[in-house]
């Protein structure tokens, strides 16, 4: 199979890649945030809008027939990406609607004092939505703690576990950290409190294969939008008589099966939960992206992303005084957080733009976990599989030369100083990080690559 | 050199080397404020004599924009009248990095001028006075 992975071949698929920004060849490395899309999935929208546009499930001409069906269809071969049934699959807008879906629909049958888990290392969409219900219903919201290489604490998560708890919602893959968490694992402890459990598959589902059969979530979120398909397309995966029971989040029409003034009966699977006019072109795209990756090969995906983050941390790790978040190479996905001496991750990534480089500097909507790492942010390079080896030495070098030009001279009267008085330095996870047990495993590491959780002073 | 380098070379002379960083201990008002998004963060100190900033020093981390914007914007109010310095907007602070400034980045750029806007407002309304 890997023969046939060929990524010069598979660059001509996506027509952005060739676009120049300061004179530079685009080096995207934002993947997390969202991805290229390939010729095909571009031409499968323009063709929809210029040969079978008409409404859903409501014409019974033939446009609209066609229509139905190709949108139908696009459930089919997503579900059959992940292992699920076509009624098992909704259409969102994005991962964060169906995780808003999911907190409104399930908190509304849950009681004062009971409990969510969590945990430290969630996207706000994995938090917010919980938090705000958990408000307005009494309910408690835990937070499974960390470990200081940036994995998931397994004995916090356990011993914040109780019949109380109702949901368990984590995230697959950090898109801060990298981490991948043992989500088949999770799912056992938290069916053993008899929870529903809740996957965020936002940054699995379009990096490696995933089976939510295997896993045996009872729901899964995740956007279209990273796996090669066009915005404001999501998916929620949910197991059908979970699905049948749960009450709809949006109400009007499509989602009904018949409105009388008084009252109304809900339509079947998976369209109860798809009130309106969809976004039917974004799901027929976003089949055309899962067989685009299909094509590819999951696995093939996945082994590339790999050697791509090997490869980076240890060019990386070249740098002088940078600091590398999240845990050792085998444990994370192809997501590379760093921060490089004390220069603010806006300025890196405003920098390396110059070069063509394009990666994120920020708090990657993780306040929490930043917070936690006591830093404002850090820059992030995010790999997908048209990413090449090259393309990481041009961003290894571009940060070579922000070093050079944001070094502080010894005598300048400079704000570094003051980073020291920053409020969230000093916290207990900070204390804890500085673990020395810690620091020897660290130091064993063969790459000499700094891989930790926070910032030394 | 080119032209937009120039520019870059006066915000990276302003990031290291601040003009009026530190510590104000004789003032009038003081204001902070930050930019939690960004985590750039400016505390400024002011001290008005009659109706004119007499001085002003800010502390503050973050990103070269918002901390060179702050010592830019510090060095252009001093002497100025507390009326002057509220007509200041945030085009006169793009003007003074002299860089096009993105969407995102232009609340980076206008921090300090927001902090020591609010902090000459509660001036007036006796909020903040000090010695
Ligand atoms: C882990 C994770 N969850 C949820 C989201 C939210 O995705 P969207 O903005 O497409 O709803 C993201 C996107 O950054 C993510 O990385």
């Amino acid at each position: 199979m890997s023969q046939m992975f060929d990524v010069c071949k598979i660059r001509n698929d996506f027509p952005i890649l060739r676009t120049k920004i300061n004179d530079k060849l685009l080096v995207y490395l934002d993947n997390a945030a969202t991805t290229q899309k390939p010729k095909k999935v571009l031409k499968s929208i323009k063709k929809y809008y210029e040969t079978t546009n008409a409404n859903i499930h409501r014409g019974v001409y033939k446009m609209s027939e066609e229509a139905t069906r190709l949108y139908e269809e696009a459930h089919a071969v997503v579900g059959k990406f992940i292992n699920a049934a076509a009624e098992e699959i909704v259409f969102t807008r994005n991962a964060t609607e169906s995780l808003n879906l999911l907190a409104y629909s399930l908190c509304s049958s849950l009681n004062a004092g009971d409990e969510i888990l969590l945990t430290q290392m969630e996207h706000h969409s994995n938090i917010v939505p919980w938090q705000q219900l958990a408000k307005q219903r009494g309910l408690k919201v835990n937070y499974a703690e960390i470990n200081a290489d940036g994995t998931l604490n397994i004995e916090s998560f356990k011993s914040l576990l109780n019949n109380k708890t109702r949901i368990v919602s984590v995230t697959h893959v950090s898109n801060f950290l990298g981490t991948i968490n043992p989500v088949d694992e999770l799912s056992k402890l938290a069916h053993s409190v008899n929870a529903i459990f809740i996957v965020d598959a936002s940054q699995s589902v379009p990096h490696m294969p995933v089976d939510v059969k295997k896993i045996n979530c009872d729901f899964a979120a995740f956007s279209g939008h990273k796996m090669c398909g066009p915005t404001g397309i999501g998916v929620l995966y949910g197991k059908k008589e979970l699905l049948e029971k749960l009450p709809p989040f949006l109400f009007g029409g499509d989602m009904i099966k018949e409105v009388t003034f008084e009252d109304s009966k809900w339509n079947e699977l998976p369209w109860k939960f798809e009130a309106g006019t969809p976004h039917i072109a974004g799901g027929i795209a976003l089949a055309e992206a899962v067989k685009y990756l299909k094509k590819i090969g999951v696995e093939n995906i996945q082994k590339h992303e790999r050697e791509l983050t090997m490869y980076a941390l240890q060019r990386l790790g070249e740098i002088p005084n940078i600091t590398i978040y999240g845990p050792s190479a085998e444990k994370r996905s192809g997501i590379t957080s760093f921060n490089v001496g004390q220069i603010h991750p806006h300025d890196v990534a405003a920098f390396v733009d110059r070069f063509g480089v394009a990666i994120r500097g920020g708090h990657h909507c993780a306040m929490p976990l930043a917070k936690l790492l006591c830093v404002t942010g850090t820059a992030r390079a995010s790999f997908y599989f048209y990413n090449t080896k090259e393309e990481i030495d041009v961003l290894v070098d571009a940060l070579k030369k922000a070093q050079e030009f944001f070094s502080m001279s010894e005598n300048s009267n400079n704000l570094t100083n003051n980073l020291k008085t920053y409020p969230n330095t000093k916290n207990e996870f900070s204390e804890r990080l500085k673990n020395p047990s810690q620091k020897t495993k660290n130091e064993e590491n063969k790459n000499k690559i700094k891989i930790q959780g926070v910032i030394e002073e | 050199m080119s032209f937009d380098e120039l520019y870059r070379e006066q915000i990276m002379d302003h990031y290291k080397n601040p003009r009026n960083h530190g510590v104000l201990e004789n003032f009038s008002f003081k204001f902070f404020d930050n930019n939690p998004l960004c985590g750039d963060e400016i505390e400024i100190r002011a001290l008005v004599e009659g109706n004119v900033l007499k001085d002003v020093r800010f502390t503050g981390k973050g990103c070269s924009i918002s901390q060179a914007a702050a010592s830019m914007l510090t060095e252009i109010v001093k002497g100025k009248t507390l009326a002057e310095v509220q007509q200041l907007n945030r085009d006169n602070v793009i003007e003074l990095l002299g860089i096009p400034v993105g969407p995102v980045r232009v609340k980076c750029a206008v921090l300090s001028l927001v902090a020591l806007k609010n902090g000459i407002a509660e001036f007036h309304n006796g909020v903040n006075k000090n010695g």
